[in-house]
């Protein structure tokens, strides 16, 4: 039999995760090496689309498991499923997300295999998968391998890989599969979506702010906040107003430092760092952070960092490849300007 | 509500960490308790002071992972077991968590047991979820809020915090949830706390009181630790006489250089 690479499309409310399409794309690259096909494989309910695309991004099969059980997300029963069908596979790809290395993690125990979560390369080594993926918050790299157990399962870290182009014209088989869901004892009750506008982890642009925004002594709040720290969370809102602003111009995403997130500045969905998201835009603005360590490790993979900072001695000019000593509310009018004209948005 | 946190000891997130020869270092760094751990232990303190019932805090680690215990002991905990032997060295996740599940089988009586996300030295985050399919019991993994929890009914309704936004999810206990730092803030240990940790019993389980005679081998191996390559940016400072000035200069670099 074939060598088979299975490659977990991930989904939320109607949408695939953008890097599932990165990890066909690994697939593809996969098969070449190792021989084989690549099938993906569509958990849900009513998500026969999915499919389409997934064959269009380069799959040359698709297996969809299609159940109301399966309409809303529980990890349980899609573990299940991915266990019955991967288990004679040679690899099970996922992109990394929040729901997919509980999913890899469950799978790998019911297979009694490795898992290799959220990697960042990878090459072929006597016939396994060596792949790489940062620890200790990206301050070191290691190579991890699995070299006997079968499947190997790996999570993808998002715009690592490069998104293949989909072609409209291929075609593939689509397979309905029978499926053993197991008993489900969880219930999901209701959603609340958090209001992040583009998401960060897929962003190709980020806007953060840190504790800097809200530095603006000549912004004075209305009279009616007396309380302290409302009028620096007012002055916060101000400058981060100016970083949405930036952000709307060029479709980014917004981000931010642990310490402005700290002082309720905005929301923690928006932290990037150690302890926040971690991200790798192909431009990363930083307005009023200083660098520390903790948020170098949630943005360090960034292509391009553009930092903006009163103090030149701030840390995040080391990484920066640009960078402005200044006043952020001074700067970032006139650059979102400069944008909007260049852009002609 | 009886429930069992398990902790990992870390280094300090502020350490500088090197490799030499494959071997990682990080000076004279303080190891701590896993950060993400923290608000696993608070989340237990908090569930026991509105439920009542006893706290057990389990690591897996070599002796000196007893000073994560330690610390979990301290900001109030009721008592701490060290998992230890020589034949977990090496061990992976998967191994981890059939480590863990066995310790969780042997205390006996447990209504939850919680996680840190992830631990901040090997970043895996799989190992919560792992342990609840070895114990056939819910993953309620990545928690920003307990929303509700019944003890007598034996149910806890959680909200989970998905890349996209919040799912809310009930299930029946026992049940295994890991936490992210929004669930709540943790306290510091007490001075009461600091000195009745520092005189705890903490026991010493091994594989053979686990009953885990045949330890399976680790299925990955990290064949290669290395640093990062070296980020070659230089950075270069966009100057100018008025900030529009700056700016059109920034944009204009980010187009030559093709940014955008
Ligand atoms: C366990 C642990 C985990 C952590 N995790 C994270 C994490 O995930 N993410 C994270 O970000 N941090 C994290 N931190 C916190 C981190 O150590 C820093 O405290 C934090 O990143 C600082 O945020 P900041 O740069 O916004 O603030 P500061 O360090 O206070 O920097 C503010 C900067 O703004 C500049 N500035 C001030 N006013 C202006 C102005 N008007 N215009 C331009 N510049 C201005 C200042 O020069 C300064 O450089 C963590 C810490 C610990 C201990
Ligand atoms: N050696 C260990 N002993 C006890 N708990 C652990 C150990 N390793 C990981 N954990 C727990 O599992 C969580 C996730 O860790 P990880 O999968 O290693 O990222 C941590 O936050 C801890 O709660």
């Amino acid at each position: 039999m074939a060598n088979k690479i299975l490659v977990y499309i991930d989904h939320f409310a109607g949408q695939v995760v953008p890097a599932s399409w990165e990890a066909v794309g690994v697939g593809t690259s996969l098969a070449e090496e190792l021989g084989g096909d690549v099938v993906a494989v569509v958990l849900g309910h009513e998500v026969e689309e999915f499919a389409q695309n997934a064959i269009q991004f380069g799959a040359g099969g698709v297996l969809v498991g299609d159940a109301p059980e399966l309409k809303d997300y529980r990890p349980e029963p899609f573990a299940s499923v991915l266990s019955q069908l991967a288990a004679e596979a040679e690899v099970l790809l996922f992109p990394t997300t929040s729901r997919t290395r509980e999913l890899a993690g469950m799978v790998a125990v019911d297979l009694e295999t490795g898992v290799i979560p959220d990697v960042v390369a990878f090459e072929i080594k006597d016939g396994s998968v060596l792949a790489t993926r940062p620890i200790y918050a990206g301050k070191l790299l290691t190579k991890v391998v699995c070299s006997e157990k079968r499947p190997q399962i790996l999570t993808l870290r998002g715009r690592a890989f490069p998104k293949p182009e989909p072609d409209p014209g291929r075609s593939g088989e689509i397979t309905p599969i029978e499926m053993e869901l197991g008993e489900i004892t969880t219930e999901v009750t209701g959603y609340s979506e958090s209001k992040v506008g583009v998401s960060l982890t897929d962003a190709a642009i980020i806007v953060s702010g840190g504790r800097g925004v809200s530095n603006n002594p000549q912004l004075s709040p209305p009279a009616e906040i007396t309380d302290e720290s409302e009028q620096e969370i007012w002055r916060a809102q101000q400058g981060f107003a100016l970083v949405g602003e930036l952000a709307q111009v060029l479709g980014a995403a917004m981000g931010a430092s642990r310490a402005a997130v700290d002082a309720g500045y905005i929301p923690y969905e928006h932290q990037v760092g150690q302890t926040g998201k971690v991200v790798s835009p192909d431009l990363y603005i930083a307005c009023g952070i200083s660098g520390a360590i903790q948020h170098l490790a949630g943005m360090r993979t960034s292509k391009t960092i553009v930092a903006i900072n009163r103090d030149s001695e701030a840390p995040i000019f080391k990484l920066a490849r640009f960078g402005i000593v200044g006043d952020l509310f001074d700067l970032l009018p006139p650059l979102t300007q400069a944008f909007k004209d260049r852009l002609g948005s | 509500m009886n429930i069992v946190v398990c902790v990992k000891q870390t280094p300090d997130t502020a350490a500088i960490v090197t490799v030499e020869d494959g071997v990682v270092s990080w000076g004279d760094a303080p190891v701590v308790l896993n950060p993400w751990d923290e608000y696993a232990v608070e989340e237990a303190l908090r569930i026991k002071e509105a439920h009542g019932g006893e706290i057990t805090a389990i690591s897996l680690g070599p002796e000196d992972a007893k000073e994560a215990l330690k610390q979990a002991l301290a900001m109030g905990c009721d008592q701490a077991i060290l998992i230890s032997d020589p034949v977990f060295a090496g061990a992976d996740t998967l191994v981890v968590s059939k480590i863990l599940a066995a310790s969780i089988d042997k205390i006996e009586g447990t209504d939850l047991v919680i996680f840190g996300r992830a631990s901040v030295d090997s970043d895996t985050g799989v190992t919560g979820p792992q342990v609840a399919r070895r114990l056939g019991w819910p993953a309620l993994s990545l928690v920003a809020a307990i929303s509700s929890l019944d003890p007598e009914g034996k149910t806890i309704a959680v909200e989970r915090m998905l890349d996209e936004g919040r799912q809310l999810v009930s299930s029946p206990l026992p049940a295994v949830v890991s936490v992210v730092k929004e669930i709540n803030e943790p306290r510091y240990p007490s001075f009461m706390g600091i000195r009745k940790a520092s005189r705890a019993e903490i026991p010493l389980w091994t594989a053979a009181e686990l009953g885990l005679d045949e330890i399976s081998d680790p299925a990955v191996m990290w064949p290669d630790i290395m640093a990062p390559p070296k980020i070659e940016t230089e950075v270069e400072m966009i100057e100018g006489e008025t900030p529009e000035e700056i700016a059109a200069r920034l944009v204009d670099r980010l187009m030559e250089e093709k940014v955008i």
